[in-house]
């Protein structure tokens, strides 16, 4: 897994384009530490490996367009969050990650997780912070094989434990894998035809 | 699109105009061309096909690629009449060839005999106006094999002790059995229950170009790139382009059905792509435009004749609106069951179909079933156990855990027909084209609410006895949303208590029919779609007799 997260974040780096589409270098880098707190590197690839940032900067010129205004007013928000609770940090990127934690926990508004499933996520207005955090979730976990930059080289899907291939065959899991075929219901034995 | 299409002049006078390419309109079409008519197939979305059904969950979900579009499309909701509707997406369903049938589930169960005379069985409901059908299951089992063997249904007949009769197997075998299925199969039987396979509208072997499914693991809410899910655009609608017949119109959207002096449908008007405004002419009409978009065309075709909307003298149009009332618990296993694999479900129980409303205390039944039908994103959003960190070390972890380890249990049940539970007119919002919005009206029925509840208690013993690591529940609430969309032009004797009759004609316009998810009486427990299905087979039957008749005109 090491190895795999290692291989990822090198490919990441020289996969990545020199130009941002929507960013300054300077928000990029702030994005990206934030995404590398959402999902942190462990010893599976994290936010940064999938390259998360890109594909928020990418999402930001196409369809979350409408998002703009969120992240030109929240990232300087997030500045000054910064220099509020650490006045000596300049700068997101350059807090260490307990206080990075800090500061997001600041943000964060909603009080717990795991919500009722939302069939159509991402609607609405919602805060800078929770903005950010389903886009950081997106970048990780969509399609790698779509037009988005996410997901980069599977890494997200690699974590949650998605297999890449988009066809399968059973057996799929631990409990089909030594299922004894059918076995009637009683009563039925004598109707079932297949 | 095939090239045997013909391309009919919008001032030529084909014999059908069928409003509506989706589970209902796909099959009605296919009946009325195989069968020799003319016919024009006015679809508001677009033609879609296989290499546009994408896994970008973005696209697909979130931008609405295949679905009603919240921007363009508004709705209103509000609970009770007296109040104002506020502004929010009240139905998804399927806007492309091939409508809902394109990205649903695929659950395919028929109705049973209780379905369809619940109210001479249990007598009144105090707040709902529940009602017989005017035709029987019996009517319907033929339809519901044509079902099975023309469009495509696999699984296992009489496996179910609660099955009603049948006068076929199915085609071919069930899908196989994912991990969550073998679960649930398990612990069912430990409580003494009757689990069997699901019946589900996916091939589990290949027929002439479409592929048997290929478990990709993205099946609700989206499209299948190899055909494998029998949706009227892979099935009914090829089937009827190949009489060389049909011509299916994309990009389509009625909004008007004009009448003659002698009260007889003319045809429809539309919105071309260009957003131009089109006539085209018909003998006869027949909206399978879903159980809102068809009411909502006869009201938005008000006219001298019928001031509050078309065929709508009972002022029944729109009224008794129906879901299924829905709950779900979740279980987390030991072990990988990689769930995400494969198509949505495959083991399902009707033990709790007809229960006895004297000794639970409220009236309905349903079935569970055992699901997986979240994709990535959908699953870190919101398919985490309550309390779960939302960013961090811990989201990350329990993503990693939870993903292949999660199955749900969901349970599907009754909704009774309330008449104030409705799809109506906005007065104040209109949609892109100008227009009025769809306002829906909803407040479950208590009835539905308690069913739903106890269903998921049910649900809730089964985790336990399948051994769950980790389990919560969601309980049923009152509904704001759905995509199953019922009973709102429905079919009755009574002209003045329902909207058309049993050969789907309309009680007031002789030539124009209604079917789709509107013409249902009850809504059944749950998965409409093939009793929609059956009931268009069937009104293809009826709409040919009549037509051949000559009993169309006024």
């Amino acid at each position: 897994m090491l190895a795999a997260a290692t291989h990822a974040h090198q490919a990441a780096q020289s996969a990545s384009p020199a130009k941002f589409e929507f960013f300054s270098a300077e928000q990029a880098a702030e994005v990206d530490a934030v995404s590398a707190r959402i999902l942190p590197t462990t010893d599976t690839p994290g936010a940064r490996e999938a390259g998360v940032v890109f594909f928020i900067d990418r999402a930001l010129v196409t369809f979350a367009k409408d998002n703009q205004k969120v992240y030109s007013e929240g990232l300087p928000a997030l500045h000054a969050r910064v220099r509020e609770l650490f006045p000596t940090i300049d700068k997101f990127s350059a807090a260490t990650p307990e206080q990075q934690d800090q500061i997001l926990e600041s943000l964060d508004e909603e009080s717990s997780g795991g919500g009722r499933r939302p069939f159509r996520p991402g609607r609405g207005e919602q805060s800078f912070f929770e903005t950010l955090r389903v886009h950081i979730v997106m970048g990780f976990l969509i399609d790698p094989e779509s037009d988005k930059r996410g997901n980069r080289g599977g890494a997200g899907w690699m974590v949650i434990g998605r297999e890449k291939e988009h066809m399968f065959q059973p057996p799929f899991g631990y409990y089909d894998k030594d299922y004894p075929g059918w076995q009637p219901n009683p009563g039925t034995a004598d109707k079932t035809k297949s | 699109m095939t090239p045997d299409q013909p391309k009919y002049k919008t001032t030529d006078e084909v014999d059908f105009v069928v409003i509506g390419s989706g589970a209902a309109g796909g099959i009605i079409a296919k009946e009325l061309s195989e069968n020799g008519y003319r016919v024009v197939v006015l679809e508001q979305g677009p033609y879609l096909t296989e290499k546009d059904f994408i896994h970008d969950e973005i696209k697909v979900l979130n931008q609405d690629l295949l679905t009603n579009h919240p921007d363009l499309q508004p709705n209103t909701f509000r609970k009770t009449p007296d109040e104002k509707a506020r502004r929010q997406r009240a139905v998804a369903y399927g806007r492309l060839v091939g409508g809902t049938s394109t990205h649903f589930t695929a659950n395919f169960w028929r109705f049973h005999e209780i379905d369809f005379h619940e109210r001479s069985k249990v007598g009144d409901v105090p707040g709902a106006a529940l009602a017989d059908w005017p035709i029987t299951y019996t009517d319907l089992e033929p339809y519901y094999t044509k079902v099975e063997w023309e469009i495509g249904v696999s699984g296992l007949a009489n496996a179910s002790p609660f099955d009603p009769p049948r006068s076929k197997p199915y085609p071919m075998p069930p899908l196989p059995v994912k991990s969550g299925g073998v679960i649930f199969e398990r612990a069912a039987r430990k409580l003494g229950w009757n689990p069997f396979p699901a019946p589900m509208a996916i091939l589990s072997q290949p027929r002439p170009g479409r592929s048997a499914c290929i478990n990709c693991g993205f099946c609700l809410g989206f499209a299948c790139e190899v055909g494998a899910k029998s949706s009227s655009l892979a099935t009914a609608i090829r089937m009827a382009e190949k009489t060389g017949r049909c011509e299916i119109r994309p990009n389509s959207y009625v909004h008007r059905i004009e009448l003659d002096a002698n009260g007889r449908a003319t045809g429809a008007v539309y919105f071309d792509e260009k957003r131009n405004a089109q006539r085209q002419k018909a003998k006869a009409v027949v909206v399978c435009a879903n159980g809102a978009e068809t009411p909502r065309l006869l009201l938005l075709s008000a006219n001298n004749q019928f001031p509050d909307g078309l065929a709508n003298s009972s002022g029944m149009v729109g009224k008794h609106l129906m879901f299924n009332s829905g709950a779900l618990s979740v279980g987390v296993f030991e072990h990988p069951l990689n769930d995400y694999k494969g198509f949505a479900v495959s083991r399902i129980l009707h033990d709790f179909y007809e229960l006895d409303p004297d000794k639970v205390g409220f009236h309905g039944g349903g079935g569970l079933d055992a699901r997986f039908d979240q994709t990535p994103i959908n699953f870190a959003l919101g398919g985490l156990p309550p309390g779960t960190p939302r960013w961090g070390k811990g989201f990350k972890d329990a993503l990693s855990h939870n993903f292949t380890r999660t199955v749900e249990i969901f349970c599907h049940g009754t909704s009774l027909p309330v008449e104030n539970n409705s799809f109506s007119l906005d007065p104040d919002v209109k949609d892109a084209w100008g227009l009025p919005a769809l306002r829906m009206t909803y407040k479950d029925h208590p009835d539905d609410v308690k069913l739903g509840n106890w269903l998921n208690l049910r649900a809730a013993e089964l985790l336990q006895a399948a051994g769950a690591e980790k389990q919560w529940s969601y309980p049923a609430g009152e509904q704001e949303f759905s995509v199953h969309l019922l009973g709102t032009c429905r079919m009755g004797k009574d002209r003045k208590t329902s909207v058309i009759n049993s050969d789907h004609q309309t009680h007031d316009v002789k030539n124009l029919f209604l079917c789709d998810g509107s013409s249902l009486v009850t809504s059944g427990r749950g998965q409409p779609t093939m009793t929609i299905e059956a009931l268009a087979f069937r009104a293809g039957d009826r709409i040919r007799a009549l037509a051949k008749r000559g009993d169309l005109s006024a």
